[in-house]
This record gives C-alpha cells, structure tokens and sequence, in this order.
C-alpha cells in the first residue's frame, strides 16, 4: 500500500495527459494529433486564431466532445489514471462539478442566471454533498470576498452584474470546489480593458494560490504572456509550435507564429 | 580539491534566426561558442553589438532556442542540458539555479515595487521576514525613493524601474546570475553600486555571465572577457 502511494506520489506523473486528439465534424476536421502533457501547477496557453481549433481542443479534454481518435488520460483524486471517455455518467459529473472548473468566454453559460450569487456558489459545494445551510452561505460569502463581490450583494442574481463581476462570480462559482484542473475559455475577451486587467490579476492570484492547473484558451498573447508556463500554437486544427511561453513569444519559430508576436501592437 | 568545477558550461552552442516574415532570411548569429564560468566567478560576453551576446545570455536561460551544441547547467548534483531541457525543467532551473536581469523591467502589472523584490527572494524559499528585509536593503541601496516602494514601478521613471528590476533580480539567491547589460543607462552611483552587489554575489560562489557596455563597470566586475567575434564563423557565408 505504502509503495503504490509512493508512486503515485511522484511529482513527475501529468494529471492530464492529451494523447494525438483528433476530431472530425462529419468531414472537417477540428483538430489533428493534439498531444501534451499537464501537471499540476502548470498554466497552458492555446493560441491560434477563431477556426485554429482550440475550443474543439477544450471542448474534447473536458469531455463535452467525444475525440474521432486519440484519447484524454487524467489522473483522479485517488491516484488512478482514467481514459476520459471511458468513465461512467456518475464519474464523469464528479469531475465536472468537484474535480475541475470551467471558466467560458460568456458568463451566462457559466453561470445561473435566475438564481442569486450565493446559490450560484452555494451549488457546485450542494453537488459534492454539503447540506449545512449557514456554512454554505459562510462559504460563499467567503468565495464572493475573494473574487472582490460585495457581500451585500449575495442574494442578487448575476442578471444585475457587470461583464467583470460576472466573469469573477463564475470564478468564484468554479473555484469553491478546490478543482485540481480548471479550464478557461477566453475568460477576458469582451470586457473592458480596465476590468480585464482586474480580472488577470485575479485569476493569476487564485492560480498561483492554489496551485491550480490550467488550460487556457486566448487569442490574446499579452494574456497568454501573463498568465501560463507553456504556449501551445494552433493552427488549421494542428499544433504547429509549442514551448515555454517566453521563449515561443520572444523567439518564435514557426513563419505562422513569427506573424502573430509580430502583428501585436506594442502599449 | 580546491579546483572547483563549472556551474555553466556551452559546448559547440549555435544559432541562426530564420526571419519568416523577410522571405525566410537566415542570420547566423553564433556558432561554437564555447567556454564556461567557476563559482565565483564573473565572466563578460565582449564584442561589439550585433555579435550575438545578448543571444548567448538569452539561449543559457531558454528564452532563446539553440540549434545545436549543450548547455550545461549544474543543479546540484544532476547536470542539466538547457538545450534540450522540458519546458518544466528550464522554469525548474529559473526558480532554482539561474537568475537573469535585464535592462529592461517586464513584471505583473499593478503589483508595488516592494512586493515584487519581496517575491523574487521568497522564489528560492527565503522566508517572508527575510525577503522583505532583502527588499528593503536592495531598494535602499540602489536609491529607489523609500515613498515609492509601495507603488507598481509602471509610473517610476526608466532608471528607476531598472533599478527595481535589478533589485528584483539580486534579491534571490541562485547559483547563476545572467546579467544583459543591467547598468545600461545608470549614472555613475548606482553603477558603482551594481558593482558591489555584484562582487558581493561572487563572494558567496554565485557563477556570473554578463554584459555591460560601460569599461568601468566590466573592468571592475569581470575576472575573464570572452571576445564573441570569434564564434561568428558561420557569419561569412
């Protein structure tokens, strides 16, 4: 028993681990050969332009999509490696609601709209099975503080929220659970220059804290300079350069990737 | 057994760029620069500008990529090819093993002076007491204005965001310090100061690579100057 936990233990095992994902919709292709490995801790940038494929890539390692071919590995809380799409509906949903969080693009897809920011919080912690009322609500009013939500507005829905404190409810929302794994997709696009600076800092905050592993999908390479470790570049469903994140915008390789650092406009 | 060996040490190291965006224009940079540095010791990259010193620094701390030759890099007892190393081992070997300032201040934006040099020495596990205390020492001693340590260096005028940054970069400790011209534009003062922080560092076996412009400065930091033009062989063609 000692000797398992050792080897699971070892720091060098990936929690996720993409293996030459590919997916077709009927004829087009979505992505090709997507290979990588995650640990914890580590934050992946996706980049590429609409159309590259990178929220196909997102979409098949949260198993929202099923891959035409290859296979998503993770390891879960117990130390076991699983096929993703070989777990049953009930492993899966804990994943989903516990394991991992998912950050999107439009908060209204994130989020619950008609019910108020405390149940918007209160219930990924109901789905993992805590029924005490007062500490759920101790809880949220905690997450709620940390995300920088006023605590009077608790029992407002997010219908009354701005774009930012939206996007940081469902921070909030996906982070309560302590998620080993937390995908975002675009997470600051479509806000204010101002507000998504807040929300970077927020984000890169909570990130280091916790120690979370991420994948994030940008277009955005100040975004991706900010906030990750690693910079994958996709582009017509393939990855064509990935590395360090400094190294890929400060030294990049491929003529596709050269045209990207170099169409971004210095502030 | 007093003869220490290096902690950095580039085999046969190469370089071209291939500049996509002009046609696929290829730039030799450098080829077969090899030397190494000793704890303790200060080497300086030397030549004119445009030989590829810059390129060297960047390619021993991975922001560059290499095309052929090693980079090795002792951390602890494993010795390390950055050439070839995963992108985790290379922000391994930054946290650990190698230290690397710049000209130029590239921080999180809206984090205060302060806290930016406190983190940089809590990297390598100084304890927070002891970062701070770090911080407030090296922000003294390079002149920054006690009343802006609390603000995020993105209003400071330029040398004194450089100044932040070079406290930044010397408040950890880490076997290997790259240093690209971190006293370019300096007045005089703070150069001297630079001088003594890094004497202070080779004092306590830190291996040093630099490059500084200024004579005084170089000649008052360097134990040995590696003259660059010699590894432009493949610049000819």
């Amino acid at each position: 028993m000692r000797e398992t936990n050792r080897v699971r233990a070892m720091p060098d095992a990936p929690l996720l681990s993409a293996e030459s994902l590919t997916k077709f919709y009927g004829p087009r292709l979505g992505c090709a050969d997507v290979s990588f490995d995650l640990h914890e801790g580590e934050v992946l940038a996706v980049v590429g332009e609409s159309g590259s494929g990178k929220s196909t890539l997102l979409s098949l390692l949260s198993t929202e999509l099923a891959p035409s071919r290859g296979a998503v590995r993770y390891r879960m809380r117990d130390g076991s490696v699983r096929d993703l799409n070989a777990l049953t509906e009930a492993e899966r949903r804990f994943l989903l609601r516990t394991d991992w969080g998912f950050v999107r693009q439009d908060a209204r897809e994130g989020l619950r709209m008609g019910v108020s920011a405390g149940a918007n919080v209160g219930e990924r912690l109901m789905a993992v099975g805590d029924r005490h009322y007062g500490r759920i609500r101790a809880t949220a009013l905690d997450w709620l503080g940390r995300v920088e939500i006023e605590a009077a507005r608790i029992d407002d829905t997010p219908q009354s929220f701005s774009g930012g404190m939206r996007q940081r409810l469902q921070i909030a929302r996906n982070l309560v659970t302590r998620p080993r794994l937390v995908f975002m997709d675009e997470p600051t696009s479509g806000l204010d220059v101002s507000v998504q600076a807040r929300l970077l800092d927020l984000i890169r905050g909570l990130v280091a804290e916790l120690g979370l592993a991420v994948v994030i999908v940008t277009h955005d390479l100040a975004v991706a300079r900010l906030l990750s470790h690693r910079i994958m570049v996709m582009r017509q469903g393939r990855v064509i350069e990935t590395g360090l994140t400094d190294q890929v915008l400060d030294d990049p390789r491929e003529a596709y990737t050269q045209l990207l650092v170099s169409s971004v406009l210095a502030a | 057994m007093t003869t220490a060996s290096p902690l950095l040490t580039l085999e046969t190291v190469s370089r071209t760029f291939t500049l996509h965006l002009r046609g696929g224009l290829r730039l030799p940079v450098v080829s077969g620069v090899s030397f190494s540095v000793l704890p303790g010791e200060c080497v300086v990259l030397g030549g004119p500008s445009g030989a590829g010193k810059s390129s060297i620094l960047k390619m021993v701390y991975g922001n560059y990529r290499c095309d052929g030759g090693r980079i090795l890099l002792r951390d602890g007892a494993e010795t390390v090819d950055v050439a070839r190393a995963e992108p985790r081992r290379i922000l391994r070997l930054r946290r650990d093993v190698m230290g690397y300032v710049s000209q130029f201040l590239r921080v999180i934006p809206r984090v205060p002076a302060l806290d930016i040099v406190t983190e940089a020495a809590r990297e390598t596990g100084v304890a927070a007491e002891e970062a701070r205390r770090r911080a407030e020492r090296l922000l003294a001693l390079l002149n920054v204005p006690e009343r802006l340590w609390s603000l995020p260096p993105a209003t400071f005028s330029g040398g004194e965001q450089q100044r932040v940054n070079i406290a930044r970069g010397l408040a950890a400790e880490r076997p290997v310090l790259l240093l690209d011209e971190p006293t370019a534009s300096l007045d005089a003062r703070n150069r001297a100061v630079v001088v003594d922080l890094v004497a202070e560092k080779k004092a306590q076996g830190v291996a040093v690579l630099g490059i500084f412009h200024d004579e005084d400065v170089r000649d008052a930091v360097a134990d040995r100057i590696v003259d660059v033009t010699r590894f432009a062989g493949a610049r000819a063609a």
